[in-house]
């Protein structure tokens, strides 16, 4: 048996096995943090927190009903302009593109990739609050879309790209249009990349606080319609976990660990729905 | 088709979403400003939503300076703030804007320094030197001078202070600048200064999470919410020169000193007051409240909360930490009201 | 045999002048047109989103102009501001995170995609995903009540006493400075990189992979010498999102990063980020200077992810050879 030959299996399982610490070591962070928000925030999870307003501090009761709804309604609203934009100029960039406006398309998404979501707050809250001079939920939904769009962007371009060229020129070759090509053989090879990026566009938007400071405030009420503010869960866990009292850190953690579990839900949804409809394409 | 079939949920969804407003919806009338007085504002406007159902009023906390830009861009109905405006900014207002008083808080300097469970006094010289890098060691002569019997170590001090810009940056650098000729000129008073020396907290949560981490720290954090943690806070002597540990009877005394000078506008600072028994680092919390309002309908909204503030609310507050405002400022208050057109 | 639909044209060698009508009945037209708006709908964004910025921060620049970069003072209460230790702080933290991240991340997402088995795998990736959407306030606080102790009762004393010859393990630690804002930034863009890289790595064509095995590569070498380098532009994508996520994270910095506007070379000193400040002071700045200088370093952000954008697509430029999915 050659050394050279040891020296390489060696290697070959020493470093087969430091990637698989990476990955206990990134699944456990999570493990530790819902650990963590299960067990200071599990005491304030009961039917109230998914049902009532928010109450002052020191009385009983009282949830987040309107934070839970008004998350929903701005990821809805975020999701409405930042996939379209996102997947496709995704598809633009990897399937149309000329070189000089492709290359510039991406630098500039990169660049929104890197605004602080605070700074995204405040082009949102100039341009829609400030106008009608009011805050309100379109103003949220308007500063997440934009913030879903270059996650979205780029990833699609990218999976699309993935797809080997000679999916491509096979169904060109059975005569169809591009566009056909596109939409029938191209995307679906793509989905499961693309759909990650979405729900992983999602993901991130779904936790921010400072960008809807400014846009669609907070509300102590329920909100009707888009243009009133509303209360959303990531800013009630920074209003209540910055306060003094425990009571409210106790229901921000919670409100934490709802957050999760509405992000997990999408996630799961999502994926089945998509599941479902592109074998429903394929049979 | 399944496309389409998508599409159609989503604009199902959309219409639910935006469920048209029935007639004799409540009325919403939104706030927003300090920080500092969230909780008594929250239960207030909660206990005056459960007397007039059909009045919502909304008030968020993003800050004294925020509720400020807020109001005078006219996207809030009132504002708040823990320090008055200045005359500069008065003058941006396009309507004048008016200050009503509503509760009294303080700041306490919140220590951890191994092996001291005793109640640390401060003298006014001992805090301004801390915070200007004057006094580096915790067993400084000027702390040590009013702590006989005390052990304090030769360590070096840290300091902790608040980085988001917050009323209860005012009041301390307020305080500062009233008793250090040189912390007024070097660095002055405001919701954000530029501290000579130390970590920045964000809210008192920050401060207070530093502080208790840190060996030989020294923080300033708002009464209630030391209270509420039970922090460690020590003592500050007043200009009468007695040591005055702050509670809600020696915040208000610092009030009632004022009550006889207090200005038409009810802006000013009682920091350092006269009086044996205040405390000399407290603070007035106000509503700013524009003298004309056009809608009716909101105007009288927050014309009557105004009033059953002063008249009922007050009692509110003691549970809560916050200190009452003394009688005679309330009747000067209630006068007030009548000016809002 | 899947039964798609197809438009059948009549084509042949030389297709010659089609009407309007016909092109775009074909409907490539329009999809070209369509998605062309999206993808300029983005710069579009972009720009509007530049000019707000650059109208709203006209006093600061009128008054400091090219000074606001070499300045470190920071003063709202005498008016004057300089940028530059929270350019630094940016810098710093950022390259801390991805130091720490791009290692661990690709290394996780090489087992997910090569070692573990599909459902294993799968289920991995979708707990990994939900790492993403944990609020930024919550990574602040659960910093504070841990990675912060932890730093400073462990790690940093361990870091001094083995490494403090260097320059970044000196000087006196709290647990909050930039060392712990970069760990924390690790974990949260950790997710970014595994998730798109293990997706970049599984879509690799199998043939690549049977190709090095038969060539007689440990599955290993395989793996770092042909599959890595095959999905390269992918991953690097992966991390050009981690590291814009980094540059513009705030409430989590700001919670663990000391908030002390100084240049420090050790990694045990407090500091400040761009984002960091904006997100502390923005609600409180009354007083237009002050608020438009907030407003400006919002711009300096731009600049810097600009460069820095700039300087990493120069990089794949000069890298980029046969042998990758772009070809």
């Amino acid at each position: 048996m050659n050394y050279r030959l040891m020296w390489r299996k060696a290697v070959n399982g020493v470093m087969l096995g430091l990637t698989g610490v990476c990955a206990l070591l990134a699944v456990s962070v999570l493990f530790f943090i819902l650990g963590y928000l299960v067990w200071h925030g599990g005491k304030a999870l009961n039917w109230d927190f998914f049902t009532k307003l928010p109450k002052p501090v020191g009385e009983e009761g009282g949830g987040m009903a309107n934070a839970i709804v008004g998350s929903a309604k701005l990821l809805l609203l975020a999701s409405l302009i930042g996939v379209p934009i996102g997947f496709f100029g995704g598809v633009y960039l990897a399937e149309f593109g000329g070189r000089t406006f492709a290359f510039l398309v991406r630098y500039t998404t990169d660049l929104l990739n890197g605004v602080p979501s605070i700074v995204i707050g405040i082009f949102a809250y100039s341009i829609v609050v400030l106008p009608f001079k009011h805050f309100s939920t379109l103003a949220g939904g308007v500063a997440l879309g934009i913030m879903m769009i270059p996650i979205t962007l780029r990833s699609t371009e990218n999976f699309l790209l993935l797809v080997p060229r000679s999916l491509h020129e096979a169904a060109m070759a059975l005569g169809a249009s591009k566009w056909k090509t596109i939409a029938t053989v191209v995307i679906p090879a793509a989905y499961r990349g693309v759909l990650t990026a979405i729900l992983l566009a999602l993901a991130r938007v779904a936790g921010e606080s400072a960008p809807l400071l400014f846009t669609a405030f907070s509300n102590r009420f329920w909100s009707r319609g888009w243009d009133q503010p509303t209360a959303s869960l990531p800013v009630m866990i920074f209003t209540y976990a910055i306060a003094p009292y425990e009571d409210w850190h106790r229901q921000a953690w919670a409100a934490g660990l709802v957050l999760l579990g509405l992000v997990l839900l999408t996630n799961l949804a999502a994926r089945l729905v998509m599941s479902r409809g592109m074998s429903a394409r394929r049979s | 088709m399944i496309i389409v079939k998508r599409l159609a949920m989503l604009a199902l969804l959309l219409g639910l979403g935006s469920a048209a407003q029935a007639q004799g919806d409540p009325m919403l009338v939104n706030g927003a400003g300090a920080t500092f007085p969230y909780p008594i504002y929250s239960k207030w406007f909660d206990e005056y939503h459960k007397l007039h159902p059909n009045i919502q009023i909304n008030y968020q906390s993003i800050g004294s300076g925020g509720g400020i830009r807020q109001l005078l861009a006219g996207t809030v109905d009132f504002g708040a703030s823990d320090g008055p405006m200045s005359d500069e900014q008065l003058g941006q207002a396009k309507v004048k804007v008016l200050h009503f008083p509503t509760v009294l808080g303080a700041d306490v300097p919140t220590y951890n320094i191994p092996g001291v469970t005793q109640e640390l006094k401060f003298t006014p010289n001992a805090l301004a030197g801390i915070f200007l890098v004057k006094i580096t060691k915790c067993n400084d002569a000027a702390i040590t001078a009013p702590n006989a019997g005390v052990k304090l170590p030769a360590d070096d001090i840290v300091v902790v202070h608040r980085s988001d810009g917050s009323g209860t940056s005012y009041i301390w650098t307020d305080y500062l600048s009233k008793v250090s000729e040189e912390w007024k000129t070097k660095v002055g008073k405001g919701t954000s200064v530029n501290w000579p020396v130390g970590l920045g907290g964000k809210g008192n949560e920050g401060v207070a999470g530093l502080v208790k981490q840190t060996p030989n720290s020294i923080g300033y954090v708002e009464l209630i919410y030391a209270i509420q943690n039970n922090l460690p806070y020590g003592q500050v002597r007043n200009s009468s020169g007695a040591f005055i540990k702050a509670d809600l009877a020696s915040v208000t005394a610092a009030a009632a000193g004022t009550a006889k000078s207090m200005p038409d506008d009810f802006r000013v600072s009682i920091t350092d007051p006269v009086g044996k028994t205040a405390y000399p680092i407290a603070s007035f919390t106000w509503l700013l409240v524009p003298e004309k309002i056009s809608d009716g309908a909101k105007k009288k909204a927050i014309v009557d909360f105004v009033r059953w503030m002063l008249k009922d609310g007050q009692k509110f507050a003691e549970p809560l930490a916050y200190a009452q405002i003394p009688k005679e400022v309330v009747e000067k208050e209630m006068k007030a009201i009548d000016r809002i057109q | 045999m899947a039964t798609v639909p197809i438009a059948v044209e009549r084509a042949g060698p030389g297709w010659g002048p089609r009407t309007l009508l016909r092109r775009l009945r074909s409907g490539d037209e329009i999809a070209h047109l369509a998605t062309l708006c999206f993808a300029a709908s983005v710069i579009l964004i972009t720009t509007w989103l530049v000019y707000v910025l650059w109208v709203n921060s006209a006093l600061p620049r009128h008054k400091f102009g090219l000074h606001f970069f070499l300045t470190s003072v920071w003063d709202p209460i005498f008016d004057q501001f300089g940028a530059l230790p929270f350019i630094y702080g940016t810098l710093v933290t950022s390259a801390v995170a991805l130091l720490l991240a791009v290692p661990a991340g690709l290394g996780a997402a090489i087992f997910l995609a090569e070692l573990a088995p599909q459902r294993i795998s799968d289920a991995l990736t979708f707990v990994i995903d939900l790492l993403a959407a944990v609020p930024s306030v919550i990574y602040g606080l659960l910093g504070i009540f841990t990675v912060v102790p932890l730093l400073r009762k462990y790690v940093q004393p361990f870091l001094h006493s083995t490494l403090g010859f260097l320059p970044f393990f000196q000087g006196p630690h709290y647990g909050v400075g930039f060392l712990a804002a970069g760990v924390l930034l690790a974990v949260m863009v950790m997710p970014f990189i595994i998730s798109v890289s293990r997706e970049v790595l599984l879509a690799v064509p199998v043939d690549q992979r049977e190709a090095a095995l038969a060539l007689g590569a440990t599955r290993w070498e395989a793996t770092w010498k042909v599959i890595v380098p095959y999905a390269r532009i992918g991953i690097l994508g992966s991390v050009f999102l981690a590291l814009a996520r980094a540059l513009g994270e705030t409430m989590a910095v700001t919670m663990v990063i000391g908030n002390n506007p100084r240049i420090s070379a050790s990694l045990f000193a407090p500091g400040y980020t761009i984002a960091a400040i904006i997100a502390n002071e923005f609600t409180e700045a009354t007083g237009d200077l002050y608020l438009q200088a907030l407003i400006e370093l919002g711009l300096v952000l731009f600049l810097l992810t600009f460069i820095l954008n700039g300087l990493a697509r120069l990089l794949i430029l000069l890298t980029t050879q046969r042998g990758t999915a772009q070809e």
